[in-house]
């Protein structure tokens, strides 16, 4: 269908268009996903953090 | 009723959510991912260049998709706040919240592509009719939302008026559908849902349908997975929610949570009595 890659960039003169708004749904998509998937680690972490405390504090307590 | 949890009530518990998405996600984001690539091979390989829109059309297989996200997910925010505020169940303002976020950025992508591909077909990237003026404004909405959420210290407090504003606002989406039809607009009519089949190739329907699969199941993943956080966040010093943040959350230690959640909603009897 297409005549070559060039061609293909080319969208039949609509290439800023149509490659601006796909571009623009990538990069929403992929900041979406990576700040969610920053947030995850962070609260995980901060979970982990506690539980390690807490079970210190529990071993702590058991020996005096 | 009395002195005795809901049983169902343990469906909403935090930690219940928390282990069903665990499992469900995992397979979301390959799904998704699949959808968006046969989407893209037909809508960039298989559905020729429309008669009179060019190549440009292509840029509905991105446009219809968001914009009927940015509209199904508001509506799921405004359903999620009802039952908060009716029923005080916290996870159903751990979805609200999520959904937002992502409620907002599909309205957004619809809002970008629709400029690019008004532009080349209309002439210009922006007019205040009916259908544009409305989304813009469901965009205000998820902003607002998520505004009003974060202003408050007490976070039932903000969860409420919050969601108050989210139920308010749902008036503003059967504006959005229907105001190609209820008004002269320059937005094109309905080419899909027509009772009399669509105006498009089958090609371009194909890739279409493909790509609002994508959006859906992305959209679905990526909601479970925040609410999944927010959940682990809001319960942080819960046995479940440490257990999970290590991914070692046991069946026993999901039902004794789920338990818990499910006498803590308990609502009070008429008599005042839980």
């Amino acid at each position: 269908m297409w005549d070559g890659i060039g061609d293909f960039l080319a969208m039949g003169g609509y290439a800023p268009y149509v490659w601006g708004a796909f571009g623009m749904v990538a990069l929403g998509l992929l900041l979406e996903g990576l700040l969610l998937a920053r947030r995850r680690r962070q609260v995980r972490a901060r979970l982990q953090r506690q539980s390690r405390r807490r079970s210190a504090a529990a071993a702590h307590n058991q020996g005096e | 009723m009395k002195g005795r949890s809901i049983p169902w009530l343990k469906f909403t518990a935090p930690a219940s959510f928390y282990a069903l998405a665990q499992r469900l996600v995992p397979w979301l984001w390959p799904a998704a991912a699949l959808c968006a690539i046969a989407g893209l091979y037909m809508g960039f390989f298989v559905a020729p260049p429309d008669h009179q829109q060019g190549d440009a059309y292509r840029i509905l297989f991105i446009h219809v998709p968001t914009a009927w996200m940015g509209m199904l997910l508001y509506l799921l925010l405004a359903v999620y706040g009802a039952i908060f505020l009716v029923w005080r169940i916290k996870m159903a303002d751990i979805m609200a919240r999520a959904i937002a976020p992502t409620g907002a950025l599909m309205t957004f992508l619809s809002l970008w592509t629709g400029a690019l591909w008004g532009a080349p077909t209309w002439g210009t990237f922006w007019v205040w009719d009916a259908r544009l003026t409305s989304t813009l404004i469901l965009l205000f909405l998820f902003l607002g939302y998520m505004a009003l959420h974060a202003a408050s210290d007490d976070r039932e407090k903000g969860g409420r008026a919050a969601s108050l504003l989210a139920i308010v606002g749902a008036v503003n989406v059967p504006i959005i559908y229907f105001s190609v039809e209820w008004w002269y607009n320059l937005h094109q009519g309905v080419s899909v849902m027509r009772s009399d089949g669509p105006s498009m190739a089958d090609s371009m329907v194909a890739a279409l349908l493909l790509m609002i699969a994508a959006f859906w199941i992305y959209a679905g993943a990526v909601v479970l997975r925040r609410a999944q956080v927010e959940a682990l966040s809001r319960e942080p010093r819960t046995e479940w929610a440490q257990a999970a943040a290590v991914g070692r959350l046991t069946r026993d230690q999901r039902q004794r949570a789920a338990a818990d959640t499910a006498l803590d909603q308990q609502p009070l009897g008429p008599e005042g009595e839980a």
